[in-house]
């Protein structure tokens, strides 16, 4: 009978330690995958033109959404509505800008912090939910958001709040999303590999092990939640500013579908995975944009081909396919 | 006023049961948490609509044909989308959901939105009960709601096949043990799920016109409903959706109809924090919860 195996390619065993710095080779195995995104997304909004601007910006405000997806799966929070954290901070940020007249910095900033605090605030009691029951609530957040907002008429009502100051700087509006992007992606890389994200994934596995060592679970939850909340609020906040209005739109599901598709879709748990999916799924979603509303189905179609077909994601197969050969061996 | 809200209350609360107890059915049998629930209820409902007015089917044949091929639906869906991914929370939840925004969105795509889009009601008219008027519509509600129960009631406890669906809900690998293919019961839950579903689809939409939301909304009633009460007792479901029911009428009585949606929000996180196990739930699923 004939089996496949997979090992580890030599130069991933010696770049795994010390040795990888004795040579170029090894060098450059361990930084090219990191470099080429980076150098890429650094480099490619100025050669492809203005229109590719915007959809990298989008992208890597969507990718924020998606990274901080997964921070939140990684403590075993799987939400189904990502845009609560979106709409909260960018309807915060259109608040200090357009009632209270804050220049943009100050309106951006204030608007993810206390955007932040106030997700936070409100998830806190539900926090010690698990699994499907943690799902439900977060899904019913956005619904219940858009309900209060129509009903009080606050913020705006059903009409939003428009005419909020653009940021001017285009360099600017381009490379801050950037940056905050890459930073948080390998981040929370680092982030989920020190003592604090160990402990953030074992409560996922095993939260009362965790409990029984004396660990608090509820505070580690609120931290990765505010932590989430920051993300994403920056996220709604920055997207307010660039479209110069919040709606009622800003609780859509698209903004709680597309992080979830990309985190499905680029492999849970690697923070590497979402990112990818973000950045194939949004551009995507641009050239979809004339079916219209169909994109949403789109979106639906391929997060169910991907939990069905692919759970294991995109991000882990290519990791595998750069670390290990794989040959057929005789059993 | 007190009359409006004493009928009132009882065919809200019926509404919220009959759409609740397909979801339950399901959650208590497998476990499966059937994120599509609400959009099965607006398939069915616009499947409905397709039989009767563009392919003129004779009323009660169109009802039939929409309970078969809701039951056959909810078959395939299990073995489709649940079946992989069986014990991974997470991954059943985002199926069924994506299962259920798919279908959604695509009604609302293919732009069935407008008023045209509305079930007939199974008898026209009304009555007067203690001097209050009500329609029959109303009233086959509420009746199909005390029906409904009354076979689940038999059908769990008196038939092979409702006794196999207890026993996996007990206990799965006792039941496995005494010959009761765990895959087969779990696929006959979702389909009699999506069954109740599209009852409750017939019954409740002709209330109003079908429109998307209300799929989303169904969905939330359907947790709603299943958490206060407790997600496995049918006790627990009827005395959640009389709650939830005549509170929400006399919140939209005295407070503000905008204000009835988020009673079921309040409800579920008063519940969850304060009686994780819902009202009469039992104490099994406590762990799993918080």
């Amino acid at each position: 009978m004939i089996r496949k195996e997979r090992i580890d390619r030599g130069i991933k065993v010696r770049s795994d330690d010390i040795y990888a710095i004795s040579s170029y080779r090894e060098i450059l195995y361990l930084l090219l995958p990191r470099v080429i995104p980076v150098l890429c997304l650094l480099l490619l909004p100025t050669l492809l033109g203005s229109y590719y601007e915007r959809v990298i910006i989008i992208s890597c405000l969507m990718g924020l959404l998606a990274l901080s997806w997964d921070l939140l799966a990684s403590i075993g929070l799987f939400s189904l509505g990502q845009a609560f954290f979106f709409g909260v901070g960018g309807y915060a940020s259109g608040f200090f800008s357009y009632q209270l007249g804050l220049p943009v910095p100050y309106s951006i900033v204030l608007g993810t912090v206390s955007g932040a605090l106030v997700c936070t605030l409100l998830l806190a009691p539900v926090l010690r939910l698990k699994g499907v029951y943690f799902s439900i609530v977060t899904l019913a957040f956005p619904l219940f958001f858009v309900r209060i907002i129509e009903s009080t008429k606050i913020l705006g009502g059903t009409e939003g709040i428009t005419g909020i100051s653009p940021i001017g700087n285009s360099w600017i509006e381009l490379y801050i999303p950037i940056f905050v992007f890459l930073f948080s992606l390998f981040g929370l890389r680092r982030l989920i590999n020190s003592d604090y994200g160990i402990v953030l994934q074992a409560i996922r596995d095993n939260d009362r092990a965790v409990i029984s060592s004396g660990i608090n679970v509820y505070a580690y939850k609120l931290e990765c939640t505010f932590i989430v909340s920051l993300l994403s609020c920056f996220s709604g906040a920055f997207m307010t500013h660039i479209y110069q209005a919040v709606g009622l739109s800003a609780f859509a599901l698209d903004y709680s579908l597309l992080p979830l598709t990309s985190a499905v879709l680029g492999g849970v748990g690697t923070f590497a995975g979402p990112a990818i999916g973000t950045f194939i799924l949004v551009p995507l979603s641009e050239f979809l944009r004339v079916f219209g509303t169909l994109r949403v189905v789109f979106y639906s179609v391929i997060l169910f081909l991907c939990i069905v077909l692919l759970p294991e994601g995109i991000f882990p197969f290519l990791k595998r396919k750069y670390h290990q050969i794989e040959r057929f061996v005789e059993v | 006023m007190l009359t409006g809200i004493i009928v009132y209350g009882l065919v809200n609360s019926s509404i919220l049961l009959l759409v609740a107890l397909g979801f339950c059915l399901t959650f208590g049998v497998s476990r499966i948490a059937n994120f599509a629930h609400g959009a099965i209820y607006i398939l069915f409902g616009y499947l409905m609509w397709i039989f009767l007015n563009w392919l003129k089917i004779p009323f009660l044949f169109a009802i039939l044909l929409t309970l078969v091929l809701s039951g056959i639906f909810g078959y395939v869906a299990y073995y489709v989308a649940v079946r992989r991914v069986r014990g991974i929370v997470l991954s059943e939840v985002v199926s069924t959901f994506a299962l259920g925004v798919g279908i959604l969105e695509f009604f609302r795509w293919m732009g069935f939105v407008t008023y045209e889009f509305s079930l007939p009601p199974i008898k026209k008219g009304s009555l007067y009960i203690l001097g209050f008027p009500i329609d029959y519509q109303r009233l086959i509600i509420i009746l199909a709601a005390i029906g409904l129960v009354a076979f689940l009631y038999f059908f769990t406890h008196y038939t092979k096949l409702g006794l196999s669906f207890r026993a996996i809900a007990q206990n799965e690998r006792t039941a496995i043990a005494l010959g009761i293919d765990a895959d087969r019961v779990a696929a006959l839950s979702v389909a009699f799920g999506s069954a109740f579903a599209s009852v409750a689809s017939i019954l409740v939409l002709p209330l109003g016109i079908i429109s998307i939301n209300s799929g989303y909304e169904a969905l939330l009633i359907a947790i709603a409903v299943g958490i206060v009460g407790g997600l496995e007792s049918i006790p627990g479901m009827i005395l959640a959706s009389l709650v939830l029911g005549f509170v929400q009428i006399v919140v939209g009585v005295y407070v503000s109809s905008a204000w009835v949606m988020v009673v079921y929000l309040l409800a579920i996180i008063v519940i969850l924090v304060v009686m994780p196990s819902g009202l009469l739930g039992k104490f099994k699923e406590l762990e799993e919860r918080v």
